[in-house]
């Protein structure tokens, strides 16, 4: 370009340019100082013993394996009943929904539950499922309150995986004489696999860093248990022992490994969202 | 007859699943209400929202939550004055400008940033920023207003980025090309064209980085300093959320009634947010 700019123009290109490059470096520099912190100061505290030992006053040692587990029960948990229900609220909306009101109300509902901030949940959580259905302050209760948390994650990545599934194949199913559920069965659902894959990696992400929601209605405790005793009793998941770890013992070093494995397990969760989107796109595209 | 019956009953049972959603936030608005009124009542509605002291535990107990509002407040627009800067002009650097492969390397490092459990930022900030505000501007204890303003700027940064470059990448091609062709240079032309055609969408994204920034409670307890103050940049301070998260485990009576009317007026806060969040995407839609 050879054309004659006048100074005004040429000092607000040349600011803009800064300030742009500047700002994404500036992001960029952060994350990955964030990163190395975290990794540099949490790697060299983990150790076999720490992941599979649990607290002990009598010895003065901490592990986090009762975490760990408690952690990946929740999880389970949390799957198992949020699935069902977000999936069939999609189903819903993109298949049997005629009336634009139920729709529309449906929808504003699902927005709402995804901009409540977690403490709210926590509260919530503790006065319905810990004191109004008696469950008391456990891992189940705990992952209830997930489960409306996530909820509207699982409805909208399958809703959105389900839009794309093409008429013509829900057509052809009708048009060969199978009713509306036998459609959804066959047709349907296989079809909308990677969005149903995509929520459960989004909410796995989002449960291994949840505190505020749980710290009411899982408690902290760090007992071992089985996956039975365990649900119906209280337990701190990762995120808790950090924020316990770190708030009220001033464990730092415990705290920091916690935090460097939970980064690891981000870092991985995210690949893992990237392969499979790519994965379903290819797979969609032959 | 019998599939008929059959299919009826699945429809119904779809229903229901669809319904469920509202019947969670019917459920939550109704144990925040009930739980959240009685001290509001009992305490005064003006007292309650304008009095500048929170002494629960005081023999002269007194309960304004002033304090955590302003807070709230305070920090929220801090962070969105540092971090939509710095998020806008990433945002237009990676979607207009940015080779393919800085673009590729620094979503991902976003999308990590999204993901980071809150915990983590309070762990850094407690450890990292705290002591460095303490020694650079020679106060008692770093635990401030402005340490939480300068964590939630990190947290508020992922939304604003990628909601916005979503929207940077809607612009029909059509505008830029009319401007272009105008004799326009390029950096003009996103910035005067491409930014004003996506102004709605950057809004969102600043909307929705609001709507975390207000929720977070566990980054801000742990570089706060979590004390009832009326909020100052460099004095210990309370946000609503926190507010709720360190004194429900040992309160009791009207006290504990008094937290739960905290959050009811944290859930009214959200739910403005919430409402101008449609008012600007219904906007987008109609063009």
């Amino acid at each position: 370009m050879n054309l004659k700019l006048t100074f005004k123009r040429k000092l607000y290109i040349f600011l803009m340019k800064v300030a742009m490059i500047f700002s994404t470096v500036f992001t960029v520099a952060l994350i990955a100082f964030l990163l190395f912190y975290v990794l540099a100061q949490g790697i060299r505290n983990i150790n076999f013993e720490l992941l599979t030992t649990k607290p002990s006053y009598l010895l003065g040692k901490i592990g986090i394996l009762p975490d760990i587990l408690n952690t990946i029960y929740i999880i389970i948990a949390t799957l198992i009943i949020v699935l069902p229900l977000g999936v069939g609220a999609a189903i819903y909306l993109t298949e049997y929904a005629q009336n634009k009101k139920i729709v529309k109300t449906i929808e504003f509902a699902s927005e709402t539950l995804a901009g409540i901030p977690s403490i709210i949940y926590g509260l919530v959580g503790m006065l319905f499922f810990c004191q109004f259905l008696k469950l008391g302050t456990s891992i189940i209760a705990g992952a209830l309150t997930l489960s409306i948390m996530n909820l509207p994650t699982i409805m909208r990545t399958t809703e959105e995986s389900l839009k794309t599934v093409p008429q013509s194949f829900r057509e052809g199913a009708f048009g060969l004489g199978a009713g509306k559920w036998r459609v959804i069965r066959t047709v349907v659902l296989p079809n909308c696999l990677d969005g149903v894959i995509t929520g459960c990696i989004l909410t796995v992400g989002r449960i291994l860093g949840e505190t505020a929601a749980l710290l009411f209605t899982a408690g902290f405790a760090h007992a071992l248990n089985g996956i039975i005793t365990g649900l119906v009793s209280p337990g701190a998941t990762l995120s808790v022992a950090l924020y316990v770890y770190a708030k009220e013992q001033g464990e730092f070093e415990i705290a920091f490994a916690i935090a460097a494995i939970l980064m690891i397990l981000t870092l991985i969760i995210n690949l893992v969202a990237t392969l499979i989107s790519k994965f379903f796109k290819l797979r969609s595209s032959i | 007859m019998k599939n008929k019956l059959f299919e009826n009953i699945m429809q119904a049972i779809f229903l229901i699943l669809g319904l469920i959603a509202v019947g969670f936030v019917l459920l939550i608005s109704f144990y925040l209400i009930i739980s959240g009124i009685p001290a509001i009542l009992e305490i005064g509605v003006f007292k309650f929202l304008f009095s500048k002291s929170w002494a629960p535990t005081s023999p002269q107990e007194n309960f304004g939550i002033l304090p955590f509002i302003l807070t709230s407040i305070y920090g929220t627009s801090g962070a969105v004055l540092i971090g939509l800067p710095i998020g806008f002009f990433s945002a237009v650097y990676l979607s207009k400008f940015a080779p393919k492969k800085i673009k590729l390397i620094a979503e991902s490092a976003i999308n990590l940033l999204a993901g980071i459990p809150s915990v983590v930022y309070g762990l850094v900030g407690m450890l990292v920023l705290v002591p460095l505000i303490k020694i650079i501007f020679s106060l008692p204890d770093g635990a401030s207003l402005l340490a939480a303003i300068l964590v939630l700027s990190l947290m508020i940064l992922p939304s604003i980025i990628k909601v916005s470059i979503n929207a940077l990448e809607a612009v029909p091609k059509e505008y830029e090309y009319a401007s272009l062709a105008l004799g326009a240079t390029e950096t003009e032309t996103v910035f005067k064209v491409s930014v004003k055609a996506a102004k709605s969408g950057i809004a969102t994204a600043v909307v929705l980085g609001v709507c975390r920034v207000v929720g977070e409670a566990v980054a801000v307890i742990m570089v706060s300093g979590n004390v009832a103050n009326m909020p100052s940049l460099f004095q210990s301070v309370r946000f609503l959320t926190s507010a709720v998260a360190s004194e429900m485990a040992y309160s009791s009576g009207l006290h504990r009634n008094a937290l739960f009317s905290i959050a009811l007026v944290l859930f009214l806060f959200i739910m403005i947010i919430n409402i101008t969040l449609n008012f600007f995407i219904k906007r987008d839609r109609k063009g």
